[in-house]
């Protein structure tokens, strides 16, 4: 702990640099080849295994698990990214106790999952450390795509596409390529710069061009993409996000908590963060959790994370949940905000709890706050996209949206949760079908 | 806590856990600190004559390992003692006169000729030890000398050898078999008619555990090149089981103690030994992974089991296996059972499925919500199932009723017994009366 824990109001460097470096250091390290074989021994080889069925991306789990037990961790990482060209970061970020984990035999037989994120991870970072990038391309096909949005998804349906001959040029509005693994996911998960790091060895394969600072609606339009390219893959990810619309949201201090991420993401130094001695963070998700965890790593004071129904329909599994708890934060519910005070910027944080069904009990909580991160959820933005389905472009199983030549998949289209891991598999998935398309 | 005295061939002991001959029981030093832990006793590692030899410098073992790198299997290409004989019986003198409840047995190993074994014989006696153990065992090094399992592996040998022990002590005289031979009772039954007051088995497996794939040499490695070990640990207990219980039951052979050798890590693995025939056990490679303390679970267990069975001497359990170890030809082929899978038990992985399905009768159902069940039609119990599944009692076999049908052949089970002596497809059937 730092001196400047109890100073009021916004300030950084709230903690000595030990605390820092401790508190944004790998939330799970590496194992080491010992802890991966004994590891490793807990797999049974499952027939048709359960825990490949509830990945995403359909990994062989087994074969990879046995090749680390059989001392070939870069024959297992090639079996892991064949499925999911992201195997790196999604054993870094998948919230495996509610994906592999949760159906893997032995969390049914003992409580305890094989570890297969951290396996995962242990077998991913033997090969790309190395420098190796094990796949090749295919004979060039002549074909040119586009991919918007140079996320999971989109960095997915790319070294797809490249992989199996065709010309990729992706465009991003950002300046650095990795869409919310650049920018979303916490710092503890994606330490020491992976993010970049991955997508440098995923670019390895060639044939994919990158283009930053170049964003759909404002440089290029769909239609010129159409008509230019063989096919488009859209994975812009959700660029917006909802509103309170309550009263005093303009006040200074109260800000969106993905840009309070993506702030601390791009940081040079954490400790030059400034945070609130007390924050208060709305919404119930990974987002909010996040945000509520790395405030209180920044060394706010208190945080409370406030959501408007029961425990159980928090998005955040409760992993997520317990993490929070156990860094201290303070987990408020059925609470939704009504009122945000103060003299220009935030002093307090007005909320009225309600009940089961989302109705006013009259009853009033207040909170300190020199900050409030909003995290109730991102939206999908742009103009003239092909045809939505709720509030996300509707795609088929493959990705085709409404757009005959335009296919979509990650967190701006419709169907599956948004995680990284479904991101990758409907890029993934998007490229094979654009792959038939032309080659047909 | 039953009373675990053991009485092997006049040997008496506190229980029936011996250390076998080798690394644990070479010197003062390390018997003391068994015999402190609880060993019952100790057969000392192999004396011979001086000059005494000499072991490699470089790795004397290579291993097999399970899940957990769990020691499955050990190899060794080491020899009997590479100290002077006479600090040998210096230290067992020593030692048997501080614990005279212990047994104390020496192992020998010297020429194939009269003399030497006259010669050491009385040294050995001067030391106050119980008895005698002849090593026609070791597979490695000293068979290449015309010792070891050179003589063990010709009965004749082992005869005369025997006969000029026998004649010139009057210790009792265990003869240590090797396994490296197609028949076990052929040496057994040489031992027998020698005068040997018991036979022990079994000595090391040759073995070749593994190949160093970078260096192109078998392991251990010694400067690039690797020689046959003797094997020895969990991995030989069915085959030492499987020998001890041939010897057991062969009817020239009956009486002949035996001292139980192969693969006893618990107690479990003791008293299934001496239901097959035991008298008492060995334990080596154990004690080389774990220490000398694992005897106290073997006393406990062993102990513990005794009391539940209301079993007042370790003498009760010796044997008591043998009647129903039989021959093939002999087996109730009228007894139907089936594989019952318990729901509640069961964790989805598959194994059993795969297994079934891949290798034997496609026997196992798979439902879409991954219930695993048993197709009675197709079951023929042959308990594949039940050894692959990781859960302990998931699969059982249960056996079906006289009177009731068997699915799979149509066929009613019968109450009578019937093997395959008597077997319409047996050529040579004879028919039942
Ligand atoms: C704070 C936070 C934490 C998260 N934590 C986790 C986690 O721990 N585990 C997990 O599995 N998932 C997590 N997620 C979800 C996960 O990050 C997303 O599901 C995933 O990144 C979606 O990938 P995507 O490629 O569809 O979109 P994105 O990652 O959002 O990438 C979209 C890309 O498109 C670019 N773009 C947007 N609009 C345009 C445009 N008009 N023109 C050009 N480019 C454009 C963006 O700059 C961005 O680079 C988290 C999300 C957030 C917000
Ligand atoms: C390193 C080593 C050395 C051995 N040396 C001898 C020996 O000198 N004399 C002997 O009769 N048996 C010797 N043996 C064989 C053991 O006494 C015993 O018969 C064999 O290891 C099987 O028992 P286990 O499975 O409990 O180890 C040796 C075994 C090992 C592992
Ligand atoms: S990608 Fe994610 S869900 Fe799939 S196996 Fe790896 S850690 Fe589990
Ligand atoms: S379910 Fe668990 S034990 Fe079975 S294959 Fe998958 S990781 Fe291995
Ligand atoms: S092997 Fe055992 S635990 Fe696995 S599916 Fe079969 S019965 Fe169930």
């Amino acid at each position: 702990m730092g001196s400047d824990v109890f100073q009021p109001g916004i300030s950084a460097g709230r903690l000595d640099a030990e605390s820092y470096a401790d508190h944004f250091s790998d939330l799970h390290p590496r194992l080491d080849p010992h802890e991966a074989i004994v590891a490793a021994d807990r797999c049974y080889f499952c027939h048709d295994a359960p825990c490949i069925t509830a990945c995403p991306t359909d990994i062989d789990i087994p074969l990879f698990i046995r090749q680390i037990a059989t001392g070939t961790p870069d024959a297992a990482a090639k079996t892991i990214l064949t499925q999911n060209i992201m195997g790196g970061m999604c054993a870094r970020v998948c919230p495996t106790e509610t994906l592999c984990e949760e159906a893997c035999v032995r969390e049914a037989a003992e409580g305890k999952p094989v570890l297969i994120g951290q396996l995962q991870r242990y077998a991913t970072d033997h090969l790309q450390e190395q420098g190796i990038h094990p796949f090749s391309r295919a004979a060039v096909t002549g074909k040119t795509v586009a991919v918007v949005g140079a996320g999971p998804a989109g960095l997915s349906c790319a070294h797809r596409l490249a992989m199996l001959g065709h010309e990729v040029v992706v465009m991003d509005a950002r300046t650095k390529p990795g869409g919310l693994n650049e920018y979303g996911i916490a710092t503890y998960k994606t330490t020491d710069g992976f993010a970049q790091a991955e997508v440098e060895w995923l670019l390895k394969i060639g044939g994919i061009t990158m283009q930053y600072g170049v964003a759909l609606g404002r440089d290029v339009t769909l239609e010129k993409l159409k008509t230019e390219y063989d096919a488009v893959f859209l994975g812009m990810g959700l660029g917006g996000v909802n509103a309170l619309d309550v009263e005093g949201e303009d006040r200074d201090g109260v800000v969106d908590a993905v840009d309070f991420i993506a702030g601390l993401r791009q940081a040079s130094e954490v400790a030059e963060v400034p945070i609130g001695r007390d924050v208060v963070v709305i919404g119930g998700g990974m987002t909010a959790v996040d945000a509520a965890v790395q405030a209180k790593l920044l060394g706010a004071l208190n945080v409370t994370l406030v959501y408007r129904r029961g425990r159980a329909r928090m998005n955040a599994s409760v992993f997520e949940q317990d993490l929070a708890a156990s860094k201290g934060v303070r987990i408020v519910t059925h609470a939704v905000p009504v009122a945000v005070h103060g003299n220009g910027a935030v002093r307090e944080i007005e909320f009225e709890y309600v009940d089961d069904a989302m109705k006013g009990t009259g009853q009033m909580l207040r909170l300190a706050a020199d900050q409030v991160f909003k995290a109730i959820g991102q939206t999908l933005e742009g103009e003239e996209l092909p045809a939505l389905e709720g509030r996300k472009i509707r795609v088929s199983d493959m990705g085709q949206t409404s757009v005959k030549g335009i296919w979509a998949g990650g967190d701006c289209a419709s169907g599956g949760d948004d995680l990284t891991v479904t991101a990758v598999a409907e890029g993934r998935d998007a490229a094979m079908d654009i792959h038939s398309a032309l080659t047909r | 806590m039953a009373d675990l005295t053991s009485n092997f061939i006049g040997i008496k002991s506190p229980n029936p856990f011996w250390l076998a001959s080798a690394p644990p029981t070479d010197k003062e030093y390390n018997v003391r600190r068994a015999y402190d832990a609880g060993w019952g006793g100790v057969v000392w590692k192999t004396l011979g004559l001086d000059p005494h030899v000499v072991n490699v410098n470089g790795p004397r073992y290579g291993a097999v390992y399970g899940a957990d790198r769990r020691l499955l299997g050990l190899n060794n290409i080491e020899l009997i003692t590479d100290r002077p004989l006479q600090t040998n019986l210096d230290e067992i003198k020593l030692v048997k006169r501080d614990y005279p409840d212990r047994a104390m047995v020496v192992s020998l190993m010297v020429p194939c000729e009269e003399d030497p074994w006259k010669y050491i014989l009385p040294l050995v006696e001067d030391t106050g030890a119980d008895g005698v153990e002849l090593n026609f065992g070791c597979p490695h090094g000293m068979s290449e000398r015309g010792m070891g399992s050179a003589v063990g592996q010709v009965p004749e040998y082992i005869e005369m050898v025997t006969r000029w022990v026998k004649s010139h002590t009057r210790m009792p005289v265990i003869v240590k078999l090797t396994p490296n031979i197609a028949d076990i009772r052929k040496p057994a039954a040489a031992a027998m008619v020698g005068g040997a007051d018991a036979v022990s088995l079994i000595n090391t497996i040759n073995s070749i555990t593994s190949v160093d794939l970078d260096l192109f040499a078998p392991e251990p490695t010694i400067d690039g090149k690797g020689a046959h070990g003797g094997y020895c640990g969990p991995a030989v207990k069915p085959i030492a089981l499987n020998m001890v219980a041939e010897i057991a039951r062969d009817p020239e052979l009956h009486g002949l103690p035996i001292s139980g050798i192969g693969g006893v890590t618990t107690w479990r693995d003791a008293a299934e030994f001496m239901a097959l025939g035991a008298g008492n056990v060995q334990v080596c490679t154990a004690a080389m992974t774990y220490g000398f303390k694992i005897v106290q679970e073997m006393i406990s267990g062993l102990s513990e089991y005794m009391d539940d069975k209301g079993m007042t001497s370790v003498d009760e359990i010796v044997g008591r296996a043998v009647p129903n170890v039989t021959d093939w030809n002999q087996l109730n082929l009228n007894y139907v059972a089936k594989a019952v899978i318990n729901q509640d038990l069961c964790i989805s992985c598959g194994r059993c499925f795969a297994a079934c399905e891949d290798t034997s009768h496609q026997a196992i159902a798979m439902s879409e919500d991954r219930t695993f069940s048993v197709i009675d039609e197709e079951c023929v119990a042959c308990n594949l199932c039940v050894n692959v599944c990781p859960v302990e009692d998931c699969i059982t076999m249960e056996a079906m009723t006289p009177g009731e049908t068997d699915p799979r052949t149509g066929k009613v089970v019968q109450r009578d017994y019937a093997n395959w002596t008597t077997h319409p497809n047996n050529p040579s059937a004879k028919a039942a009366e």
